[in-house]
């Protein structure tokens, strides 16, 4: 090959280093809802909802036989890690069912809602993600907080929305993300520390709700209706329920899961 | 336009390298001609075997599932020369780095050097195509990390930095005393299919079930199409390896990587099943890779390389060493008249 060539070729490979460095650039990961509305075509209005009529569901979620021993986790690897040492993957207490995410799976139509101001909280202490099981709506803002002393990444990896991968060292201002489309149990981890694994769920409605250590949950506010409410939990999947709602009812439906 | 048939020439007598015809022994005093480098080749035993640590860093890295623990490429967490805190999966990413680096400089030194210093011209373009391959595979491995580890992509990430490694051990080969002053012993092969055919045919085997293997680490895949083809691969392998050792054992050159061959398939099967019990059938509700996940994993990824390297080890000799015999057809001294 001639001089030239060669200067050429060198020229190439430092564009096309260039170019994939680029690729590599943050660049901001909120995104807007699917059904954002543009200048073009404005969004219909939020259908309203008669608060004198609006009904509740609630009741438990239970585990049923003998609860899985939670694995263990072992924190060595980062000095900097200390917390409790068990994986959230089945908490199951008494038989009552923790981290199961309940929502309105249908019955809403074409109901349209806003998207809540309020962000929700993600924080990372302990080495481990907190609540490890959340909701928020399609577009709203997640607040994504690190109170540990050392570093972690945080990379969602859905199947519906846009992947990103970001570090988040200790002492960091706090991440501001959201994601467009509607996942349900949409997975979280940290590369650094790969024990860190939690799922958001991301709802076109405010009706939904996740269980605590008791099992309980309560979804307010839903106009009379027919729906069928769902229950999905990280391992043990997805259970349907269909219930009617009267003007003020209150409701309850629970679900169990075993393994 | 005519054709003409005559007599076949046989060449499948194994003769002794004092009967070959007068090219083949030329060629063979050229290679005796070249001279033993031996700085050279111990600079290429010592990239090889930065290649093959290379290779358990990289291995690391997938079973620690630790990818991604640096989320930027060509920088890391910001920086080209900084060294993040080693801890968790940036112990074993950034450590993957280093080293690569590292080989990627002494693969730069290697290539000049052969530029510079190597007779044979295909030693030089050899030198070149090593240099380029560690390019591509470092891109890879940025790719790897921009585009969120695709399967597809860190499949292939694993398949060049394996054929890197096999070329520096070729290299090694190469430049070795033993090939640059040896005469081989030629032994012609009359069998078909042929032992060149059949290493060729292992090296295929091989790959695809590196690539199998490296799409299940990658998720990309399910754990059968890889554990289904070592059996295929294991049947290739076997045949090649019995095949040399019961035709050929008299050929050291032969003999030697061939047993090598059928101990690493042996190993490797074991190992295979080994991290299979760990991976697949204990470690599936694990929540983080547990050691004996990660330590199985790791040594099949590792037994691996060394057993695709050996099988382009014992395809080169047998190339050199067993060529194929062949039939040739020699033109009738008398011609016929033919018509038009």
């Amino acid at each position: 090959m001639t001089r030239k060539t060669w200067v050429m070729f060198g020229l190439l490979c430092l564009l096309g280093l260039w170019l994939l460095a680029g690729c590599g650039k943050k660049e901001s990961t909120s995104e807007q809802p699917a059904s954002a509305p543009t200048s073009a075509q404005p969004a219909a209005p939020a259908t309203p909802i008669n608060p004198s009529t609006v009904a509740s569901v609630s009741g438990s979620v239970k585990f049923d036989g003998t609860a899985p021993r939670p694995a263990k986790i072992d924190m060595s690897q980062d000095p900097a890690c200390k917390g409790a040492n068990t994986a959230e993957t089945v908490v199951a207490d008494n038989g009552s069912l923790a981290n199961v995410f309940v929502y309105v799976k249908d019955g809403l139509g074409n109901r349209a809602f806003d998207v809540p101001k309020d962000s929700v909280t993600l924080d990372q202490s302990g080495c481990r993600y907190h609540p490890h099981v959340m909701g928020v709506m399609a577009g709203q803002n997640i607040e994504i907080k690190n109170d540990d002393p050392t570093t972690h990444n945080i990379h969602p990896t859905p199947k519906d929305n846009r992947e990103w991968n970001e570090s988040q060292p200790p002492r960091a201002a706090p991440l501001e993300k959201s994601f467009a489309r509607e996942e349900i149990m949409l997975p979280v981890k940290c590369n650094q520390h790969p024990w860190m694994k939690m799922y958001i769920n991301v709802v076109k409605s405010p009706f939904y709700a996740v269980t605590g250590p008791d099992g309980k949950y309560t979804i307010k506010g839903l106009p009379p209706g027919d729906y069928t409410l769902a229950f999905v939990h990280e391992k043990l999947g997805e259970q349907d329920q269909k219930v009617t709602l009267a003007a003020k009812d209150s409701k309850s439906v629970d679900a169990s899961f075993k393994q | 336009m005519t054709t003409e048939s005559g007599p076949l020439v046989s060449f499948g007598a194994p003769p002794s390298p004092a009967a070959l015809p007068q090219p083949l022994k030329e060629s063979l005093l050229k290679a005796v001609a070249t001279p033993y480098n031996s700085a050279l080749h111990h600079f290429a035993v010592f990239t090889a075997g930065a290649t093959f640590l290379l290779i358990i860093a990289g291995a690391l890295v997938t079973s620690n599932d630790a990818g991604l623990s640096v989320p930027d490429w060509p920088t890391s967490f910001g920086s080209l020369y900084k060294i993040p805190r080693l801890v968790g999966g940036v112990k074993f990413e950034h450590t993957h780095r280093i080293i690569a680096q590292f080989v990627g400089f002494l693969t730069i030194i290697l290539a000049i050097w052969m530029w510079r210093a190597e007779p044979r011209r295909w030693m030089k373009h050899l030198g070149v195509a090593a240099l380029g391959l560690v390019i591509a595979q470092g891109i890879l491995g940025g790719l790897t990390v921009l585009f969120y580890l695709p399967p597809a992509i860190s499949s292939f990430h694993a398949a060049v930095g394996q054929t890197f490694f096999c070329t520096t051990v070729a290299i090694v080969l190469f430049t070795g005393r033993r090939w640059v002053e040896e005469v081989p012993r030629i032994q012609w092969d009359t069998r078909s299919p042929s032992l060149v055919t059949l290493t060729l045919l292992s090296i295929f085997a091989l790959y695809v079930q590196l690539f199998l293997g490296a799409m299940f680490r990658h998720k990309g895949m399910s754990w059968w199409p890889h554990v289904a083809n070592a059996a295929v691969v294991a049947f290739v392998l076997a045949w090649t390896a019995i095949r040399a050792l019961s035709q050929y054992s008299k050929i050291e050159a032969v003999r030697g990587p061939a047993i090598t061959m059928l101990s690493l398939l042996i190993a490797q099967l074991c190992l295979g099943f080994v991290a299979f019990e760990a991976r697949v059938v204990w470690g599936h509700g694990a929540a983080q890779p547990e050691l004996p996940m990660v330590i199985s994993t790791v040594a099949h990824v590792a037994v691996g390389a060394l057993l695709l390297a050996t099988a382009v080890i014992l395809a080169i000799q047998v190339w050199r060493h067993v060529p194929v015999a062949f039939e040739e057809p020699v033109p009738s001294p008398e011609r016929k008249p033919v018509a038009a």
